[in-house]
């Protein structure tokens, strides 16, 4: 049967179109004319051409903060990714502990950012909080406070807690649909429990893998609220990642035209990695 | 009504910016017109790719190769979208 083309049709999306210009594109446009202005306020602008960009590209602020960020995504996928394998393999497939370990691994997800940070900020003290306190108490002088040490696994694990999850749920959905006839097949060659994993669950999971991987990367590139609320980008910057040293630049120096540049450049390296995301994404279901 | 967009402010150079970028859309849509179907092809990257995609390859990498000679070379920004038009035009032939 053919379809019905209708180009008139594209009018249905003008709303949308709308939406997306007053809430995407004047922002942005607004960004870019920033991005090339100094001001004091009352929208008095004086020309700065590409001073800003010359700027952050010869800073050592905004390099440290990129490899500090680069480095966080790195520690994080290591972790988060091999857990969240070995968590999903040892979930049970069938039974009651099915939706209790289900219901047990959404729970972290659901939980709102700034909470999430709270709830580390307070557990992770060494005076109230229950982890910073016993920690102590075994002999480890644990202070997120003062230690950059300290914050960096202070921050790291807490993502670990909250975003594992996210993997093990995915690597989950990938496991229960692979047919039991794949199981019995090696039972019957006789294959080890590395083989069945290897051949078999590990190809299965490739798509919700790549699906995780790539989520995580993107969303540890652009975490702010979790490493804000506990460490505040401190002790001095060690943990300050590229959002968080935007925030202080726009907002707490409110150095706009700085600011403006510093989101153009974090803005096109994210749009890059989301390009190569979705190219990833789309051409490996094409090869499929 | 009074709209004041004083806030956003405009300059000649940025306004350019977006006109440029906005012809360049138009541009697009009367291609696809003319010639409807994206001209889908798998070329150097070795997936596929239409025309709308060898635009965007093309935007981004420009506003690479821009930031690249401002960080290495310095301000003088005209080699750069020299250098940006080459690299479009070897999007949209190879790409």
């Amino acid at each position: 049967m053919d379809k019905t083309w209708n180009n008139k049709a594209w009018f249905l999306v003008l709303p949308m179109l709308v939406l997306v210009a007053f809430s995407a594109v004047i922002p942005l446009m607004t960004v870019v004319n920033y991005s090339v202005q100094d001001t004091f306020g009352n929208n008095v602008f004086f020309w700065a051409s590409t001073e800003w960009f010359e700027e952050l590209l010869h800073s050592d602020r905004f390099w440290e903060a990129m490899v500090r960020n680069l480095i966080f995504s790195f520690i994080i996928l290591a972790i988060e990714v091999p857990l969240g394998i070995f968590i999903a393999l040892n979930m049970p497939k069938k039974g009651w502990g099915v939706p209790v370990c289900l219901v047990l691994m959404a729970l972290p997800l659901l939980i709102p950012w700034n909470v999430v940070g709270t709830i580390w900020q307070v557990f992770g003290r060494n005076d109230i909080g229950l982890l910073g306190y016993y920690v102590n108490a075994l002999g480890f002088n644990y202070n997120y406070v003062q230690d950059p040490f300290d914050a960096w696994v202070t921050v790291i694990v807490m993502d670990v807690w909250h975003w594992t999850s996210l993997v093990v749920l995915l690597c989950y959905a990938g496991l229960v649909s692979i047919p039991d006839a794949f199981y019995q097949a090696a039972k019957i060659d006789g294959a080890s429990r590395w083989a069945v994993f290897r051949y078999i669950q590990l190809p299965k999971m490739q798509r919700v893998l790549l699906i995780a991987v790539l989520l995580r990367f993107m969303d540890s590139f652009m975490i702010y609220t979790e490493p804000f609320v506990v460490t505040g980008g401190g002790p001095g910057n060690s943990t300050t990642f590229l959002s968080i040293d935007l925030v202080k630049t726009a907002l707490g120096q409110f150095d706009l035209g700085p600011a403006a540049a510093m989101s153009l450049v974090y803005f096109l390296i994210i749009l890059l990695l989301s390009w190569v995301f979705y190219t990833v994404m789309t051409n490996y279901d094409a090869e499929r | 009504m009074n709209l004041d967009f004083s806030w956003m402010a405009w300059t000649w150079p940025t306004a350019a910016f977006f006109i440029v970028i906005a012809l360049m859309l138009c541009g697009m849509g009367v291609w696809e017109y003319v010639s409807p179907g994206g001209n889908p092809r798998i070329g150097v990257l070795r997936f596929e790719t239409t025309r709308g995609d060898r635009l965007f390859v093309s935007l981004l990498g420009s506003a690479f190769i821009h930031l690249a000679w401002l960080g290495l070379v310095g301000p003088n920004l005209w080699w750069a979208l020299a250098l940006s038009v080459v690299y479009a035009i070897g999007v949209f032939r190879y790409v």
